[in-house]
């Protein structure tokens, strides 16, 4: 397992950019996540590591060495994809072993069966050995390709968006075990995802990307508590961050089109922001003072989101469990003054 | 808008069941949400509400009219697919007026109407604007509109959020549901994401395998599902179910750890378990009490950051159960823990029936 280090990487196709003077340092063991939409370049990333894109500008460094001139057999990554690459007419055992049994590698067989026998472990999939992957499920598929990049100790493990195909529940245990995985092999994962919550509960560290540029990099608390942009804090957490546009009148924060108003916490506040609200530091209480009008309940068992209008804004707050709330009906909260969020009109964070 | 009846509505293709037979009643102005994984029966039963497939038993009633045998277009229904199939050769005006026009609906009243939907859905900047050139997201709102400006005896969604991506999902979510508390319009709302089912329904009917398995409020599926697959199906994630033995006031578990039953549920158990004493406990996330003085044992498998609050996961035995925590708890992998269920959320089950047990079960009701 390796250091992983980018250095000022460009890389364009044409006259488009896809990613912009990106530096980043994977550490020996780390569970790396890029985090972004379609199109942010995250992908890309992945390739430029692997050494199947050539970046224009910039140095990939592992360990220490740069890797420009390199082959990616040289660089030795192993690659998970959403879609699962499993040959069908081979058993589960057999594509498993398939990396070990490269030529290159001239692996010995009982060495081969020691470690395929590890990993089918690891992954519960033992009595799966013999048989053909085309007559497994969608799940059982990608533990079996999980499983055939883990078999090898490559020198960074490259998964992209590999949970994204599966189904919501089965998706939610697999990023459990993978991350216990990781955690017990102490692999180095640069793993890339849409999925904010893939990020925040799987990552070290998180690296958000937008257009090929890098946004924020640090751990996943960092990203949530500290968000750099309002591009971030809108990115990580469900339901989304409130965002509301507020005028600042010497020691009076005023959200426009309401009458909330709060205590201005320092001077570096600019007359002009938005200010950020977490939904779970909305708290109802009844001595809150704050007031608004219920517009909607959206009962979702563990919690209850509920909406509450004040002037033409629109709140969510988050409370756990049941909430006695009746839509239509006046509600008074308050706001965690400690956990808020103020950003410049540009969207950048103001500490 | 119509109270829509099935009695007895099954559909079979072959010797198959799509539908078993099936009772259910849709109020007036009641959104319903048929909720399961693929192939579980859920479209079928919608499209034969909404005529598109033919019952093969039963009757369907909209009010006090049986609709069986009327084709699609006589029932006076509006529908909205996970694909928009709006015109693109028209606006999005001419697209939201279509379905007035085809009705005969005077020139006027048709303007006034579709200004008044344009609004409720915040489109009137896009009325002008060809579908083509819009996000998808902005196209499904056309598509509702286009729905929502006709006032049907009943609205039947198919997955309407299904093609659009996490966080307009969660947006639109909110739209359809506060326009329904504005409209109250009967809405049979079909879709496999649990989610957004609690978030929407009035009631949830919960399908798998052609059949009913709950039907409730979201916080009776959440607090008191009738069996394993609903236990399952229902939160994120589901609810933990670690399987144990029955001895009169305690129950052990699979890693010799003993769970002390809270005393309301003794006699329940002691009427229903099987003889070979075999219980599954089951408990939702937050039921989870992390307590040095617990009397559960578990070693944490993972855990991690879910924003607002913490997932432990904790390995019982061979069992993985999860943990909804506050964000201060955070430990390595392997630490030991003890922790204790709130007795309030405690369920339990029969291994054999994969049915909750009652915790009015007496002698009587369990035989």
């Amino acid at each position: 397992m390796s250091n992983i280090t980018l250095e000022h990487v460009t890389k364009r196709f044409g006259a488009n950019t896809a990613l912009e003077d990106v530096s980043f340092s994977i550490k020996d063991g780390e569970f790396f996540v890029l985090l972004g939409p379609t199109g942010a370049g995250k992908t890309t990333t992945l390739r430029v590591i692997a050494g199947l894109e050539k970046q224009n500008e910039g140095t990939v460094l592992f360990d220490g060495d740069n890797m420009d001139g390199t082959t990616p057999a040289d660089r030795d990554t192993a690659f998970v994809f959403q879609q699962y690459s499993l040959y069908p007419n081979m058993t589960v055992y057999d594509n498993l072993a398939f990396p070990l049994r490269s030529p290159l590698r001239k692996t010995p067989e009982n060495v081969i069966k020691t470690r395929v026998t590890d990993v089918a472990e690891k992954l519960k999939i033992t009595h799966l050995m013999d048989r053909k992957t085309a007559r497994l499920s969608g799940g059982e598929m990608q533990r079996v390709s999980l499983g055939r990049a883990i078999v090898r100790q490559p020198r960074i493990f490259l998964m992209d968006e590999p949970l994204s195909n599966l189904d919501a529940k089965l998706r939610e245990s697999l990023r459990v075990e993978l991350k216990h995985l990781q955690k017990v092999q102490n692999s180095t994962t640069l793993f890339v995802t849409h999925d904010q919550i893939e990020a925040l509960t799987m990552a070290d560290r998180i690296a958000v990307l937008d257009k090929g540029r890098l946004l924020q990099i640090g751990t996943p608390e960092d990203i949530y508590d500290r968000p750099a942009t309002t591009f971030v804090a809108q990115l990580v957490g469900s339901p989304r961050i409130n965002l509301l546009r507020t005028d600042r009148d010497n020691g009076t924060l005023q959200i426009i089109h309401s009458d909330l108003q709060l205590p201005t916490p320092n001077d570096a506040i600019p007359e002009r922001l938005l200010l950020g609200v977490r939904p779970e530091d909305v708290r109802l209480e009844d001595e809150g003072s704050f007031e608004g009008v219920v517009t909607l309940i959206e009962p979702l068992g563990v919690e209850t989101i509920v909406h509450i209008k004040n002037g033409q804004q629109t709140l969510l707050s988050v409370v756990s469990g049941h909430s006695p709330a009746l839509i239509g009906e006046p509600v008074r909260f308050n706001v965690a003054m400690d956990r808020l969020h103020y950003f410049d009109m540009d969207g950048k964070r103001i500490s | 808008m119509a109270t829509i009846t099935l009695k007895q509505v099954e559909k079979k293709f072959g010797d198959s069941f799509a539908v078993k037979p099936l009772d259910l009643t849709i109020n007036s102005g009641e959104f319903v949400v048929l909720l399961g994984p693929s192939g579980c029966g859920k479209t079928t039963t919608l499209r034969m509400i909404s005529g598109l497939e033919a019952v093969t038993g039963g009757n369907i009633y909209f009010d006090d009219q049986d609709v069986t045998w009327l084709k699609s277009s006589a029932r006076d229904i509006a529908f909205v697919f996970q694909f928009f199939a709006l015109y693109s050769h028209m606006t999005a005006r001419q697209n939201i007026a279509f379905p007035l026009q085809a009705q005969k609906v005077p020139k006027a009243e048709i303007e006034q109407r579709v200004k008044d939907v344009a609004n409720m859905l915040k489109i009137s900047h896009l009325l002008d604007t060809r579908p083509g050139s819009l996000s998808g997201g902005d196209q499904q709102r056309i598509a509702l509109a286009r729905a929502l400006v006709r006032q049907p005896a009943a609205f039947l969604m198919d997955e309407p959020l299904g093609a659009l991506d996490a966080e307009f999902r969660e947006t639109m979510r909110a739209e359809i549901k506060r326009l329904h508390i504005q409209q109250n319009a009967t809405t049979v709302y079909v879709t496999h994401d649990q989610i957004e089912a609690m978030a929407m329904g009035d009631k949830i009917i919960i399908m798998s395998r052609a059949e009913v398995q709950q039907a409730g409020t979201p916080s009776q599926v959440y607090y008191n599902p009738s069996n394993l697959f609903v236990a399952r199906f229902i939160g994120s994630p589901g609810m933990n179910l670690v399987e144990g033995e029955f001895h009169g006031d305690i129950i052990s578990l699979p890693d010799g750890s003993r769970y002390a039953v809270p005393a309301k549920w003794q006699k329940p158990l002691a009427f229903t378990i099987p003889m070979d004493g075999k219980v599954i406990i089951g408990f939702r996330p937050e039921a989870v009490v992390v307590n040095t003085e617990g009397s559960l044992h578990a070693g944490v498998y993972a855990d991690d950051l879910h924003g607002g609050y913490s997932m432990l996961h904790l390995e019982i035995g061979e069992v993985v159960a999860h943990a909804r925590v506050g964000r201060e708890y955070r430990f390595p992998i392997g630490t030991p823990i003890t922790f204790d269920l709130d007795p309030d959320m405690v369920r339990f089950f029969d291994p054999q029936t994969e049915k909750a047990i009652r915790l009015d079960a007496t002698n009587g009701s369990a035989a």
